[in-house]
């Protein structure tokens, strides 16, 4: 200790207590503790993803589709490539529908209709969205789209589902971020004699942008992992198809499917798909942070 | 609307006349700190000068609360007017109020007019958007535009309102008048966010000069400087008023003194007292100005 000639009533004044040391040493370690054990749960499904899927990835896995003979030891099982081609078609579809228009809602929610009655309304109701389970969302297009139409599945009504499931994440996520650009950055915009759209077209929404793209990415991730809302509106098939309007495979009702299977290679094949799913995700994120990154200095 | 009667208002209507009749003395000499010469070599040729600002019985109000309470008084073309007062007394309401920029606050309102030049700028057939190119501002706190470069930070207010022509040598001269072109003009593409304090406030008056006002409202521009910062804006303020009316909020008395042309005190909402400069300082004829131009309060 580095209190040499100090008087002793001043160093017993300012001396770190053993009871406030004992404090902080359990604080800590609840801390670190808690964030451990919030990470087991991550670390085991990582590693029980890569040590089963893995295994069956090959260039077939990717390149073929399922062909639906499951029975038979003999027979082939196929790879996945029609669920992959189905997900990123329908999630493409998905987001396309909406983030424009989620973040459309939020610039409107923070810009033009600030605290007024109707936009707490459209709060309350988006709020009101975030709650509601998945499935609630697939069979709303099931009753709209498949019975109300007497049509068939389709995997564009897939993407309805996972848009209205996106929608809310979207606008509460855009508004948070375009709540935080700073009011003097719209001001002095404004201040130049700028129109408001032209403020937020020029001036917001690209400050806001990179903050933006991670709530956009939780949206698209979420949709992406999500079975139920495809399950009775896209429906499932083996076959590939770039027809949004027909029957689409997908990689999470072929990971349910497949996953009920009694033969071993299938739910392998499962396996195989889930660790596909978490990877283009994965690439998903890099890319969108990528993008963001280097627009950040336009 | 205007709380004076008819008779007190022809009078201030009266470009001769200043608004608190029998409180001014003779008209002062210019003081000029730099040369008609080096103003031209530095800031480039005198384009077009500033208009006249009038305001007329002007009220604000946040809500309910009445924050400027009918203000009389008139800011010269190619002038430097300086607004004194304590904290709260409505200094920076009121110039929000000339560029309309008060109303962008929810729940803000203002009554009364602001005359440039010969027009009321809260006329309903009015523009509010034209109205902010003709009268630019600069807030307190330096707020370059956090996505953008030095230049594109200038351009901003020329594309911002969709200006045609030159933008290299419009943001040149901007850049010159604001006196930050020797000191930038090998790094242009770098972000505006990485200059010093001062140098990014000059940067905001070189985006407010960009687009060619014929007022510039500056609000505590100097407040978050430090003394050899201001003394450049200071300077700044000095040779562009050859160009435009200025209108400076300023807590620093020594600030008033030392740029403008004319002095007006407020407190508590209204207009207390206006005159040259020196008279304001040294002999004012409420005894509520000297007791603050004499540092008893505020």
């Amino acid at each position: 200790m580095s209190a040499q000639g100090a008087t002793p009533e001043l160093l017993g004044r300012l001396a770190v207590s053993p009871s406030r040391r004992r404090r902080d040493r359990i604080a800590r370690g609840t801390i670190l503790g808690a964030t451990i054990l919030a990470l087991i749960p991550l670390v085991l499904i990582v590693y029980y993803l890569l040590k089963k899927g893995l295994g069956s990835w090959s260039s077939d896995f990717f390149t073929t589709d399922p062909t639906g003979n499951t029975f038979f030891k003999t027979s082939t099982i196929g790879g996945i490539k029609s669920a992959i081609l189905g997900t990123i078609e329908i999630v493409a579809l998905a987001s396309a529908i909406a983030i424009p228009l989620g973040i459309a809602v939020a610039v409107w929610l923070v810009e033009y209709g600030r605290d007024g009655r109707f936009a707490q309304l459209v709060r309350f109701f988006v709020d009101v969205l975030t709650g509601v389970p998945s499935i609630v969302f697939g069979l709303f297009i099931y009753i709209v789209l498949v019975v109300g139409t007497g049509s068939s599945y389709a995997g564009y009504k897939g993407s309805i589902a996972l848009a209205l499931l996106m929608l809310p994440v979207v606008i509460r996520s855009a508004e948070v971020i375009l709540l935080l650009v700073p009011a003097g950055l719209r001001e002095s915009a404004l201040a130049l004699g700028s129109p408001r759209w032209r403020v937020i077209a020029r001036i917001v929404l690209p400050t806001a942008l990179p903050g933006m793209v991670t709530g956009v990415l939780l949206a698209v991730a979420r949709a992406a992992g999500e079975t139920a809302p495809l399950l009775f509106t896209a429906g499932s098939t083996h076959v590939t198809s770039s027809n949004l309007g027909s029957f689409m495979n997908s990689l999470p009702v072929q990971i349910y499917n497949d996953v009920n299977s009694p033969t071993e290679s299938v739910v392998n094949r499962a396996w195989g798909a889930a660790l596909t799913l978490v990877a283009l995700i994965l690439l998903l994120n890099l890319l969108a942070r990528l993008i963001s990154r280097r627009s950040r200095l336009a | 609307m205007t709380p004076t009667g008819p008779t007190e208002q022809v009078s201030n209507l009266d470009p001769d006349t200043p608004p608190d009749t029998g409180r001014e003395t003779a008209s002062e000499a210019a003081r000029p700190i730099v040369s008609p010469e080096r103003r031209e070599e530095r800031a480039g040729p005198v384009t077009h000068a500033g208009l006249s600002v009038k305001l007329e019985g002007l009220k604000a109000f946040y809500g309910k609360a009445e924050q400027v309470k009918g203000i009389d008084l008139e800011f010269k073309a190619n002038e430097v007017t300086a607004i004194i007062g304590p904290s709260g007394c409505g200094k920076s309401t009121m110039v929000r109020c000339i560029n309309r920029m008060h109303e962008e606050i929810p729940g803000a309102r203002a009554e009364g007019r602001v005359m440039l030049d010969k027009i009321d700028v809260y006329d309903p057939s009015i523009d509010v958007v034209a109205v902010r190119r003709a009268i630019g501002m600069v807030f307190q706190k330096p707020n370059p535009f956090p996505t953008m470069s030095i230049f594109d930070n200038v351009a901003a207010g020329l594309r911002l309102t969709a200006r045609r022509g030159d933008l290299r040598e419009k943001v040149e001269r901007a850049l010159r008048g604001a006196g930050l072109w020797e000191e930038v003009a090998d790094r242009l593409s770098e972000p505006g966010a990485g200059l010093s304090g001062g140098q990014q406030q000059r940067l905001c008056i070189a985006r407010s000069l960009a687009v060619e006002p014929e007022v510039i409202l500056m609000d505590e521009p100097c407040s978050a400087l430090d003394p050899i910062a201001t003394l450049r804006i200071e300077e700044l303020i000095d040779e562009l008023k050859a160009r435009v009316t200025i209108v400076i909020v300023t807590h620093n008395m020594q600030q008033a003194a030392r740029v403008a042309d004319r002095t007006a005190f407020m407190l508590d909402g209204k207009l207390i007292e206006v005159g040259p400069t020196p008279t304001i300082f040294t002999t004012p004829s409420d005894p509520r100005t000297e007791e603050y131009v004499t540092g008893k309060f505020g």
